[in-house]
């Protein structure tokens, strides 16, 4: 039988030489005449081990990781598999980070060929879109409802709801909108799914599409992935040979096609009605709502925008039901969330989990603590738009509801370690700084206000006025929270109020104490 | 697309091949976008003819088009240099010393963030993140991702191979 070899194609462990590994590995097969093939998969989530080499034996998938192209003929000269080479990880799924984990979006992220609808439908794809396509739409829509999903984008918004919404109005043409726009440092969710299971989307898509009756699809991507949109792209077009995209999709009388767009560098248009606009030809500038996107979304019509994860998990929930899915989780955080850890730790990577599980199992148990090896100091959770939290809040249980009571979020599930270096003060000042280049001009709060933050906390760390600046600075922030269209204004206060409450210390800024420190 | 470096592969300012890029995308749903992405792959930056030239495919003022050229960080007006290096200086690559490596960086190529080197041979530039955040400081350089950076691997990268 043909051994397969995996090495990963996913940007990170690109990032990390993975493209030498791959050649040296073809090399290797070439040169010792094996019956070996190399497939070129997703990333398994282990991101401080990438690049991750995978060996299929009879015992399981052996890994190898962080393998260097100059460690691979070593890696063959010892055999392959169960080998005693130091790189030798055993067998990946016994590793506990993966083992640990509960994987459902995530099921065959890093598994599969990525570009082979064999594959994935050897690995349980497709039944989900094959059961949708023999219900009745309004059956799929209660389907989703009762799963609880819930927008992994941020927001948290029921999905089923919105799709009820677009289900009920009546329109020629409607659309699906996968928001692909993951501009949120510390998150890569959505990056991996486009690159390691992209056919995943494609049908969570589809049966989004066959749900509401839209039969056109848009995946809006950002610009700073150029790998997931070549891989988006490719897949789009083998689902389109393949009969899952297009006029009879999977031999129904349902038609679904889906199109990759590329963003061109604004955050503000993962703003579900910015990206909208960008869509359209238009400058990525908020809309008022109402009209919901759901009544009055693309082009004026009907329109379901979910996040990637959300439109991911969609194909799961309806090849397992609703029950299954829902079983997951705690309160009304129903089901898994893929968290990613990064910033300053050790082993850095994704981890889905059912809601439920706190921050300091997830930087210590998972991530092994900080990578300088410094004492954690501080985590931003749910990106630049999240609150910077110490190491005191690290039991609240990662769910919505309890992220939201410590005036927290759980966001796209970003999770970026600091260690004791951090300047909270400087912390606090980017969140102004990034509101500013990224606000789309519409809010004079957020337009005038980020610029004007960024000032006053500057103006802080000099020692000036330190007290009377900081009531400033609460002052603009409830403008900013109360006085904007969209969650850029109002939550640039998230980062800046956490910093200024829980590290008051970095804002006590003498001017003595500001002079000493240039 | 994409992948390579767009800036060096980039040809001339051609008005019929440009022309032609508008015409065979404006029957997209919302073109604009896909139509300013083809230029910028194939000239490298959209100029002032760029944009009457697709304002006039596309029935639409002069102004709305530049209104969206300016809008996006990545429609440029002017060619970039040789090698372009982006560095992430989001809070994952903070966290990880991104600020310590753009200061590095900028004393190293002696330009400030936005500008290009007077032998045009590196244009640097921010971005806000990558998605490489659990293997930070992340650059891109010339549409390849590099994690774990610092000034010596980059400064190789555009060093060598111009």
């Amino acid at each position: 039988m043909t051994m397969r070899i995996f090495v990963p194609s996913d940007a990170a462990a690109l990032a990390m030489g993975a493209e030498a590994v791959a050649n040296a590995v073809a090399g290797e097969i070439a040169s010792r005449k094996l019956d070996a093939k190399l497939v070129r998969n997703g990333s398994r989530g282990l991101l401080w081990l990438e690049p991750l080499v995978e060996i299929e034996t009879g015992h399981g998938r052996i890994g190898y990781g962080p393998v260097a192209a100059s460690d691979v003929k070593a890696i063959f000269d010892a055999g392959l598999s169960g080998a005693k080479h130091p790189l030798n990880l055993g067998v990946v799924d016994e590793i506990p980070y993966l083992k640990k984990q509960q994987r459902l979006t995530f099921a065959r992220c890093g598994i599969t060929d990525p570009l082979s609808l064999e594959d994935y439908e050897a690995h349980g794809g497709l039944k989900g879109l094959r059961r949708a396509l023999e219900m009745a739409p309004a059956a799929i829509v209660q389907e989703v409802t009762d799963s609880g999903l819930r927008g992994r984008g941020g927001a948290g918004f029921p999905t089923g709801i919105k799709w009820k919404t677009v289900l009920n109005t009546e329109a020629a043409q409607k659309y699906i909108v996968c928001n692909a726009d993951e501009g949120d440092s510390g998150t890569y969710s959505d990056r991996m799914i486009m690159e390691g299971d992209p056919f995943a989307l494609i049908e969570g898509m589809a049966i989004a599409g066959v749900a509401v009756g839209a039969t056109k699809g848009y995946v809006y991507i950002r610009s700073e992935y150029p790998h997931a949109f070549k891989q988006m792209v490719r897949a789009i077009e083998i689902a389109r040979e393949k009969n899952l995209l297009g006029m009879t999709v999977l031999g129904s009388n349902k038609i679904f096609d889906i199109e990759a767009r590329l963003g061109a560098g604004a955050y503000i248009c993962g703003e579900e009605t910015s990206l909208l606009e960008s869509l359209e030809g238009k400058r990525g500038q908020i809309r008022f709502k109402p009209p919901l996107p759901a009544i009055e979304g693309l082009f004026k019509k009907p329109t379901v925008v979910n996040n990637l994860v959300s439109l991911a998990t969609v194909p799961i929930i309806l090849a397992e039901g609703a029950g299954a899915y829902k079983n997951f989780g705690m309160g009304r955080s129903r089901g898994t969330m893929p968290i990613q850890l990064a910033g300053n730790i050790k082993q850095g990577g994704l981890i889905e989990l059912a809601f439920g599980t706190t921050l300091r199992e997830l930087i210590y148990d998972y991530g092994g603590g900080t990578y300088s090896g410094r004492p954690v100091r501080a985590v931003q959770v749910g990106g630049p738009l999240g609150a910077y939290w110490p190491e005191s809040l690290f039991d609240v249980p990662f769910d919505y509801e309890a992220f939201a009571a410590k005036n927290g979020m759980v966001g796209h599930g970003g999770v970026v370690v600091f260690d004791d270096t951090v300047d909270l003060a400087k912390q606090a000042r980017f969140a102004f700084h990034f509101c500013a280049i990224e606000s789309c001009g519409k809010c004079t709060p957020c337009r005038i206000g980020s610029t004007r933050g960024a000032e006053t906390i500057d103006k802080i760390m000099r020692g000036e006025r330190v007290v009377q600046n900081l009531d400033l600075v609460r002052d603009l922030c409830e403008t900013l929270r109360d006085g904007s269209l969209c969650a850029l204004g109002g939550l640039t206060p998230m980062p800046v109020m956490s910093a200024i409450e829980h590290f008051p210390e970095d804002f006590d800024r003498s001017p003595a104490r500001a002079a000493a420190a240039e | 697309m994409l992948g390579r470096d767009r800036a060096a592969f980039a040809s001339h300012w051609d008005a019929e091949a440009a022309r032609e890029i508008a015409e065979e995308l404006k029957g997209l749903e919302g073109p604009l976008l896909p139509i300013l992405h083809a230029f910028m792959e194939r000239f490298g930056h959209i100029n002032d003819e760029a944009m009457v030239l697709v304002a006039d495919v596309l029935n639409l003022t002069r102004a709305e088009v530049q209104g969206v050229v300016g809008f996006y960080h990545d429609f440029r007006r002017e060619p970039a240099g040789r090698h372009v290096v982006k560095v992430c200086r989001a809070e994952a690559c903070q966290s990880m010393g991104s600020e310590a490596l753009a200061a590095r960086l900028e004393r190293a190529l002696g330009i400030a963030f936005g500008e290009t080197t007077s032998d045009r041979r590196v244009t640097l530039e921010e971005v806000y993140c990558l998605g490489n955040c659990a293997l930070s400081p992340s650059v891109l350089v010339d549409g390849e991702l590099y994690g774990r950076c610092d000034e010596a691997k980059v400064m190789a990268l555009v060093g060598d191979r111009s």
